[in-house]
């Protein structure tokens, strides 16, 4: 028996993707930031 | 309750798993990153290591207070209980299912993160040693693999990017992870107290809860599922149509071959990560600071993580063989370079090659899931991966030892600083020669090995059947 009856809506797939990607951008970004230092 | 193959039902049973219709594929690669993205902390473990040293003495370390070198078994037993664990539960990885694996490696690794909260409240590193190092080691392992075969199952047309993206999670991991427990131990830090047990009991609720969400909305495929307007690829020899079990796998050269490629790859690449920051300042005295070498190690990690989905997403176009070649050829180039960017004073050379050689250490983590899917199938794509990535740990310690022992070896005779890592590199291009030959001798796997469809186990069929009764 599925548990996925109803479909993937787009809200799914935007809060899906933002649940992990945010925090990842901060992450990048963050490190980046760091990393401009080498060419200071 | 379930049995370990999925069949008697529970939220966590294979058949609970099989996505409805309308399920977009384009769910399952968030749902894999809330793992990886979690037990890519452990790359971010070393910023407890100097707090750890000073939980006695506060200011400084004081008599009692535990030692760098203690410390640093933590993260070896973790990487050391990764390849154990992927290896030893691929199999049950595969057959129960991502959901199960996913929840499994929740548990494990906030339960390590409580377990070694308490091993520092009561100031036992042994108790951390069994939580980080060997439990939440399980879940790295566990963890780890979980997604692959299903990702490979929803990306018939692109498993190289979906794979890539999981695992450049993994790496990914450590910028979110270094960040957000800095700023936890502040928060918790007073001026009596240094705040690793309360980070470490929130770290662990957090992944717990961000790894929940992720086996919640993981799915697998419906037997027979294929893409909207997916044809399949020719003819190709070097991409099997049919099923290896999995320890059949281990008696094709091609299983070894692929190993010693991953190895070779990994053995060049993590040598140079780790002393990447020493390196690059005793190649560039006085050129390159202490912060500028913290920028470029930074810089160094997001190519690592993005060769991790380039590579990979490289690899659907041009094939698996051909992207390990590119890795060994061009890394073979670039290593070659580097005494040469040293001998010149060019850093730009310098850091452009080692970004180039850092990105494909990464690409070569994130291609070799597709690469075995080629060779031996999606059915055990998993556990096969699992056993395979006994490499990484034999490169873990392969490499440093290579960089550290030459380093000192050539400072002992009287080489100059700057020089000193020169012919670690040209050992380094040499290892990427043989991966080249390894690379160079696979091929198909013998019919002899294929799965029949008598010897199919009832476990994965699951999927279809709840398909059908959907």
């Amino acid at each position: 028996m599925s548990n996925n009856q109803n479909g993937t809506t787009t809200l799914h797939l935007v809060l899906a993707w933002g649940f992990v990607g945010i925090p990842l951008v901060l992450g990048v970004l963050q490190t980046l930031i760091n990393a401009m230092k080498l060419f200071q | 309750m379930e049995t370990a193959s999925g069949g008697s039902g529970g939220w966590f049973d294979r058949s609970r798993t099989v996505a409805g219709p309308g399920f977009s594929r384009w769910m399952v690669p968030p749902a894999a990153l809330c793992v990886h993205l979690c037990i890519g902390q452990a790359y971010a473990f070393s910023v407890f290591n100097l707090p750890m040293t000073k939980l006695i003495g506060i200011h400084q370390s004081a008599p009692g207070d535990w030692k760098l070198t203690q410390l640093g078994w933590i993260f070896s037993l973790a990487i050391f209980f990764l390849g154990v664990s992927s290896a030893v539960f691929g199999r049950w990885v595969e057959e129960g299912g991502p959901r199960k694996a996913m929840f499994t490696a929740a548990c494990c690794w906030a339960g390590g993160f409580l377990i070694s909260a308490f091993g520092v409240s009561i100031h036992n590193l042994w108790l951390i040693y069994l939580g980080y190092g060997v439990i939440g080691g399980i879940a790295l392992g566990i963890g780890y693999i979980s997604p692959v075969s299903t990702l490979i199952k929803w990306f018939p047309d692109r498993p190289g990017m979906a794979t890539g993206m999981a695992i450049m999670g993994f790496g990914g991991g450590a910028f979110i992870a270094a960040p957000l427990s800095v700023w936890l131990m502040r928060k918790f830090t007073t001026a009596s107290h240094i705040g690793v047990m309360e980070t470490f009991v929130v770290l662990g609720i957090v992944y717990f809860i961000f790894m929940i969400v992720g086996s919640i909305i993981v799915r697998v495929p419906p037997a027979g599922w294929m893409p909207e307007g997916y044809v399949p690829p020719r003819q190709n020899k070097l991409i099997s149509k049919n099923d290896v079990y999995v320890y059949d796998a281990l008696k094709t050269p091609q299983f070894w071959l692929i190993w010693w490629v991953l190895c070779l790859n990994v053995t060049a690449g993590i040598g140079v990560l780790g002393q990447a920051s020493a390196m690059s300042q005793e190649m560039f005295p006085g050129v390159i600071t202490p912060i500028a070498a913290a920028g470029f190690v930074g810089l160094m990690s997001l190519f690592n993580m993005g060769g991790r989905f380039c590579w990979a997403t490289v690899s659907d176009y041009i094939g698996r063989k051909n992207t390990y070649f590119v890795f060994m050829v061009l890394g073979f180039v670039l290593y070659c370079t580097v005494p040469h960017a040293g001998a010149i004073g060019s850093v730009a050379l310098f850091v452009v090659c080692f970004l180039i050689i850092i990105s494909m250490y990464g690409g070569g983590f994130s291609t070799v899931p597709a690469y075995l899917k080629d060779m031996f199938g999606t059915r055990y794509v998993g556990a096969i991966h699992g056993l395979l990535l006994t490499a990484w740990s034999a490169a873990g310690i392969f490499g440093p030892v290579i960089v550290n022992y030459l380093r000192q070896y050539n400072l002992a005779h009287g080489v100059p600083k700057a020089d000193a890592y020169n012919n670690t590199m040209y050992i380094m291009a040499g290892l990427l020669v043989i991966g080249f030959i390894c690379n160079l001798l696979v091929k198909a796997v013998h019919q002899k090995y294929h799965m029949k469809p008598e010897a199919d186990e009832p476990a994965l069929d699951i999927a279809g059947e709840a398909a059908a009764r959907a």
